[in-house]
């Protein structure tokens, strides 16, 4: 289970968060919404302590994650997996090394063993055959997908996903879609997936949470926020832009 | 406090803070942590194999010129034979460790700090970080560990190709007397010479890893950040060598002449 209490975050000036409060069950996926520059990403980051709060509290499996350090982060970042925004694979090795990555720092594999769990893990995300390519090889599409590889061959117990389909065709999508939802379910994994796409977040959450203007606006069952009445909710899932005056 | 801080000097100090911090932490890990090997092998073929040319010329030349200048003032006092003792000792207690650690900096530095420094600011630091990695066992350790092992090696390397062409140049060129030449050399370069270079080059080594590490760590966001991050970084270690070096001197001597 993951708690945020009272998570307020500035970054010089700017406050980007001000008093969030959210909590995400285990085996539970939630989804979390919002403007584009409105602070999931950083929310996010903040769940596996890559960022600290100025004030606030991050609770993971009822431990607060915030006055740790980096150390003792190691343990807790065990049972997290997370898929970057911008896939943030290491760019001097192979598909092969960086999804073998995590399996390496464990020393009771075999090579034959990990090279069948490498090729199965990048099956699932439809890049069998590219083990041997660099990341600089690969489209956006699919350094997101390799990422995500990466992310769940470890069959970690929390998985964040941050934007896992922006830049993927619909078909393509909607498959991670369909992954992200049988690993969920296999292998009971608490998810938290920040995304753009309303059929995605229709899908794939049991929970969403609508960030806007700092802080959690709307949270509830997908059917629930699908079917708001609140202006600023349905504006967001009709995707409607406010009207602008001016042309240059 | 605040004042203080936004000051040059409370910049300075607050990285000299930063790099004590991260140096502790780095011994920390040395302590607890097993180096993966092949990490270890690919930054010492890296700092070590690698800057073997730029060394060996370095050696050379400094020792052809320094063999040349040596001889022409000498000469003037019917020294000739001194000259390679001059060199020698010279090469053994300074300028071999300065020199190389100089260059390899130039080389090394850069390298980390542009490394380090790109793994930052496109996140893959952040997701050594989510992949319970902690970037200081995983980046800094192997770096320090090899440039430690490397520098007085390629210092050692630098020495004797120095010693070499300076006694080519002074037989072949400069017509000196070569038995003369290499006894007098023997005679005035001792074993704890040696030992000099050596630690000098142990110790730059570490100054070179750190702080390139540190700068790549701390790199400022976007390409530009890099850029500055991998300037920053050999300038500072080059100065830490220039700087350290005097007071190693005063140090090393002082040890040497109680023991
Ligand atoms: N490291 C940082 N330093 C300064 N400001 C930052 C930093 N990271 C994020 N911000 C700011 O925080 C705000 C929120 O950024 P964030 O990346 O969380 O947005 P987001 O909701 O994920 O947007 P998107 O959907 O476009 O990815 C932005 O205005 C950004 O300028
Ligand atoms: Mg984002």
């Amino acid at each position: 289970m993951i708690e945020v209490r009272h998570l307020t975050k500035s970054f010089g000036s700017q406050r980007i968060l001000d008093n969030v409060d959210l909590q995400i069950e285990s085996g539970e996926s939630a989804v979390i919404i919002g403007r584009s520059g409105g602070g999931k990403s950083v929310l996010l980051k903040h769940l596996i302590a890559l960022l600290k709060p100025d004030s606030g509290e991050v609770l993971v499996d009822g431990e607060s994650i915030i006055p740790m350090n980096e150390r003792q982060l190691l343990r807790v970042r065990e049972k997290f997996g997370m898929v970057f925004q911008g896939a943030a694979l290491f760019d001097s090795m192979t598909v092969e090394e960086n999804v073998a990555f995590p399996l390496m720092r464990k020393k009771n594999f075999t090579q034959a063993e990990m090279d069948r769990r490498v090729a199965a893990a990048l099956d699932m995300v439809d890049l069998p055959g590219t083990q041997k390519k660099k990341p600089a090889e690969l489209s956006g599409g699919m350094r997101k997908r390799v990422g995500l590889a990466r992310a769940i061959i470890y069959e970690p117990r929390i998985i964040l996903y941050d934007e896992p389909t922006t830049g993927l065709d619909p078909i393509m999508s909607d498959s991670i879609d369909k992954l992200i939802i049988r690993v969920r379910d296999q292998l009971k994994v608490t998810s938290v997936v920040v995304t753009h796409d309303m059929r995605s977040a229709r899908r794939v959450g049991n929970h969403v949470f609508m960030l806007h203007n700092k802080r959690i606006h709307a949270s509830g069952p997908p059917e629930e926020i699908f079917a708001s009445q609140d202006p600023i909710v349905r504006q967001f899932i009709d995707g409607v832009a406010d009207e602008k005056e001016t042309i240059l | 406090m605040n004042f203080l801080a936004s000051t040059w000097v409370g910049i300075w100090l607050t990285g000299l803070g930063r790099i004590a911090m991260l140096t502790r932490e780095t011994v920390l890990s040395l302590f607890t942590f097993k180096a993966r090997w092949r990490d270890l092998l690919y930054q010492m073929y890296f700092i070590g194999i690698k800057s073997q040319s730029v060394v060996i010329v370095t050696g050379a030349f400094t020792g052809m010129v320094l063999g040349a200048q040596t001889y022409f003032q000498f000469h003037k006092v019917k020294m000739d034979t001194a000259t390679l003792a001059v060199v020698s000792v010279s090469m053994c207690d300074e300028l071999g460790p300065v020199l190389t650690a100089l260059m390899v900096a130039g080389r090394v530095g850069a390298a980390i700090a542009a490394e380090i420094g790109t793994m930052r600011v496109t996140e893959q630091i952040d997701a050594l970080r989510t992949l319970a990695t902690h970037p200081v066992d995983y980046l800094v350790v192997p770096r320090l560990l090899a440039a430690h092992a490397a520098l007085p090696l390629l210092t050692l390397e630098a020495i004797a190709v120095g010693i070499g062409s300076c006694y080519v140049v002074g037989v072949y060129l400069l017509g000196i007397d070569p038995a003369f030449l290499w006894d007098n050399a023997l005679k005035y370069t001792h074993d704890v010479d040696i030992v000099i270079g050596f630690s000098k080059a142990f110790i730059f080594g570490g100054i070179i890893a750190m702080i390139s590490c540190y700068k790549g760590m701390t790199c400022p966001m976007g390409a530009e950040g890099v850029g500055k991050a991998t300037t920053e970084a050999v300038v500072y270690s080059s100065i830490t060598i220039l700087i350290s070096n005097f007071f190693l001197t005063l140090i090393i001597g002082k040890l040497v002449g109680l023991l």
